[in-house]
């Protein structure tokens, strides 16, 4: 992915080519619309001249002989109805100036007959557009032409073309800023269903295995197919891996209590002392095997189970009783009594049964191994928030510096090396603490020497 | 183009020389520098009172040159004279000096407030509205009913030749700017126009330059009736001319708008431009009006409303301007009232 450079928004891609295609269609609008209002405010002036010179045309006349010209009042005024733009006009009968400005040049060009001409010139240091209109006049039975060219400034005109282009530049913008915010709430809609699946795949947190069921757009359903084929066979392969540990961890334990059965049996019929002495080592080694397949067994577990937490509703109180029944056969061949110490009200802890006895099992185990005989290990639950499963024993405690690595893989204290253990005890009570939103809490008992250690769990 | 205007302003008065001529011209002094020189047809003892207010704000020397409208049509017109300001009655002839690219464009804020009717193309700027009006005298018309409309006008004059022969007044058209301006406007207003001049033309009616003489007249008892004066003047001799009445009339009173260009001549046009604003602000000086007795421009009365038509800046009034036009209607008015 690194290759394809930054990551890509969808939807800047999206708004942005919208934003594109709004700019142009604007620019689009204002040109077009320049054009079309200038065009025929153009043919507005242009027909108001022609008006004009048809008027004055209409009014020449003849008198004893004599080509004359009255100019209508209204000829001249309706120019300056809209605008304040000068005015020149210029009659002329058979190239000859009869009234008007005599320098006032006349429009030129192709035309058909009888039809306004127009034409746009400089003229007294301004511009000018200027129409002429010709008309055929029979004075004494002999043909004359009259020509009557009116100009005017574009004064007019120009501040048309101004407000024009304001409000083309108006609308323009107005167009585009509304096409941009409704094209970021098009994007924003039309990728609400991506959002939306985005959102409902990063809620559920990398242990929820079940299928993607968000409602998902047709284009994004083989994305969301693959994704649950990929799930599923994770699924799959998760639960094989839990299997294999279950089965493994039965297959490896049920042969090695058989073999120890078998060697305490032989050791009891054993009469020479060094046979049973080799007996003795061999249930020694038969006991660390089956420990630390145990509890390697169970590290993979919590690893595996905490990828998946299934969470219930737990008394951590009955974790506690659970966990001192099943060790106090260990306990009471070393004389060591656990006293339980639970609090009135009954406890609410969210958690894996399975993990919170295991973890709890490791921490009660800990205490009775490196406890000496005859002494006294204090089970407490302390009611939080966050409740505290604490085991406080008379042992040896742990040396300051072990406290921090202690957790750590495969690491065991510096003065420990007399007691079979596998250094996996504290990192699964550590793994299981995590996965519960919880801690692991070492230190040393403060009533006397040894050590404290609690598993602290969020509670309610 | 030059030969064609001379030959209509030599055809207005045909005894006058090439050079402009004024009737007066007089020196204000200023206090500062800078000289403000004004090509008027005000009369010096209208216009007095604002050159004073003027020059107790603006230390400016001003000149104030009085001609009659034509005169001032030929010096700024043909003969290029150098003026800073140019302050006439005749709207027509203003507009034509703009229209031809002979006015400097102004604008400040004092112009900015000007009713748009009274300003045209930010060079011409109207200062004064002057309805035309008719003046009778008073003790002639104890007897007569007041006219107040044209066909009344008609009515009574045809009632009544033999009390209105020779006591008739009017402007000469062929010499008065402001009275050919009245006239031709009266003449797209209303059919009866030519019928009123050939009632007028047949009772001998008296022809003048200047609506001050008409009012003398008529005060002094030579004359029943003026009619087209300038309601500005009648009003402001009401006070100390007995005997004289001025109506307006009811079926429409031409408003003449007095106005002021800056010609392109001009060597102090920001003097000028002073002078414009003080004269647009005119109606916030109550004092001055009164003193003038020019009416000043009003935002709301301009408009177009029933009887009151002001006179419309703008290319309509170059029509009445054309040499073939003029002409014709010259002819035909002069046809009218001449008829001995």
């Amino acid at each position: 992915m690194s290759r394809a450079g930054p990551p890509v928004s969808i939807r800047r891609r999206l708004v942005v080519q919208l934003a594109l295609v709004a700019a142009l269609l604007s620019v689009a609008f204002f040109f077009s619309l320049r054009v079309v209002a200038e065009g025929a405010t153009e043919a507005t002036q242009d027909n108001i001249l022609a008006a004009s010179a048809t008027s004055i045309a209409d009014a020449v006349y003849t008198d004893a002989g004599v080509v004359r010209v009255e100019i209508p009042y209204s000829a001249l005024s309706m120019l300056g109805t809209v605008s304040e733009d000068r005015v020149f006009y210029r009659v002329i009968v058979n190239g000859e100036t009869l009234t008007g400005y005599d320098d006032l040049p006349v429009p030129e060009g192709r035309r058909s007959r009888n039809q306004p001409l127009f034409a746009t010139y400089g003229y007294r240091d301004d511009t000018f557009r200027a129409v002429v209109v010709s008309r055929a006049l029979s004075v004494a039975n002999q043909p004359r032409r009259v020509q009557v060219v009116v100009a005017q400034t574009r004064l007019g005109l120009a501040a048309i073309s101004s407000r024009i282009t304001t409000t083309a530049t108006a609308i323009g913008v107005a167009f585009f800023l509304t096409a941009t915010a409704l094209s970021t709430l098009a994007a924003q809609n039309a990728l609400s269903p991506l959002s939306r699946l985005a959102e409902a795949v990063a809620r559920r947190g990398p242990k929820d295995l079940r299928p993607v069921t968000a409602e998902t757009p047709t284009e994004l359903a083989p994305l969301v197919g693959g994704l649950n084929g990929f799930i599923a066979r994770l699924s799959a392969a998760l639960t094989r891996s839990e299997d294999l540990i279950v089965e493994a961890a039965h297959r490896v334990r049920t042969p090695l209590a058989t073999v120890r059965t078998q060697a305490e049996v032989m050791h009891l019929q054993m009469e020479k002392p060094h046979n049973r002495q080799a007996l003795r080592q061999m249930i020694r080694a038969v006991d660390e095997s089956s420990r630390s397949a145990g509890q390697l067994l169970d590290h993979a577990m919590v690893t595996l189970r905490s990828d998946q937490l299934e969470t219930e509703e737990i008394d951590p109180g009955d974790l506690l009783r659970d966990a001192i029944s099943r060790l106090s056969p260990t306990a009471d061949l070393k004389d060591i009594a656990i006293t339980l110490d639970l609090p009135q009200e009954a406890l609410r802890v969210q958690g894996d049964p399975i993990l919170l006895q295991n973890a709890v099992r490791n921490i009660l185990d800990n205490a009775i191994k490196y406890s000496p005989a005859d002494t006294e290990i204090t089970v407490r639950l302390v009611p939080g928030p966050p409740c505290r499963l604490q085991v406080c024993d008379q042992g040896r405690g742990f040396a300051a510096e072990d406290i921090a690595r202690l957790p750590d893989r495969f690491s065991r204290g510096t003065n420990v090396d007399d007691v079979i253990g596998s250094g996996l005890g504290l990192t699964i009570v550590r793994d299981v603490a995590q996965a519960h939103g919880g801690a692991l809490e070492i230190g040393a008992n403060p009533e006397g020497g040894g050590a404290c250690v609690s598993l602290v769990l969020p509670s309610y | 183009m030059r030969l064609a205007c001379l030959a209509l302003l030599l055809s207005v008065a045909a005894s006058l020389a090439l050079a402009f001529e004024l009737e007066e011209s007089r020196s204000y002094p200023g206090t500062g520098p800078g000289h403000l020189r004004i090509l008027s047809t005000a009369d010096v003892d209208v216009f007095e009172p604002i050159i004073h207010a003027f020059q107790a704000r603006h230390a400016v020397s001003i000149t104030y040159d009085v001609a009659s409208s034509a005169q001032v049509m030929i010096a700024l017109y043909d003969e290029g004279a150098e003026y800073d300001l140019a302050i006439s009655s005749a709207m027509d002839l203003q507009t034509k000096l703009a229209n031809d690219g002979l006015a400097q464009t102004y604008s400040s804020d004092a112009t900015a407030l000007l009713p748009p009717w009274a300003k045209w193309r930010d060079q011409i700027f109207a200062f004064t509205q002057e309805p035309a009006v008719l003046v009778l005298n008073a003790a002639a018309f104890e007897a007569l009913a007041v006219p107040t409309n044209r066909e009344g006008l008609i009515a009574l004059l045809r009632d009544h030749p033999e009390a209105f022969d020779g006591r008739i007044g009017t402007y000469d058209v062929r010499v008065s700017g402001a009275g050919y301006l009245f006239a031709t406007q009266d003449s797209r207003n209303t059919e009866s126009f030519w019928r009123m001049t050939e009632v007028m033309g047949r009772l001998n009616t008296q022809l003048f330059c200047c609506s001050s003489d008409m009012i003398d007249a008529v005060a002094s008892g030579r004359l029943l009736l003026a009619y087209n004066v300038l309601g500005s003047y009648a009003r402001a001799r009401l006070a100390d001319t007995p005997g004289v009445l001025v109506v307006e009339m009811d079926d429409f009173v031409s408003v003449m708008l007095r106005t002021a260009l800056i010609p392109q001549t001009a060597k102090a046009p920001e003097a000028a431009g002073l002078m414009i604003d003080f004269l647009a602000n005119m109606r916030l000086r109550p004092e001055l009006v009164a003193q003038t007795g020019l009416p000043p421009v009003v935002s709301a009365s301009g408009e177009d409303k029933g009887v009151i038509r002001p006179i419309r800046l703008g290319p309509g009034l170059l029509v009445f301007l054309d040499r073939m036009r003029r002409d014709t209607f010259l002819r035909s008015w002069v046809s009218s009232i001449k008829q001995d």
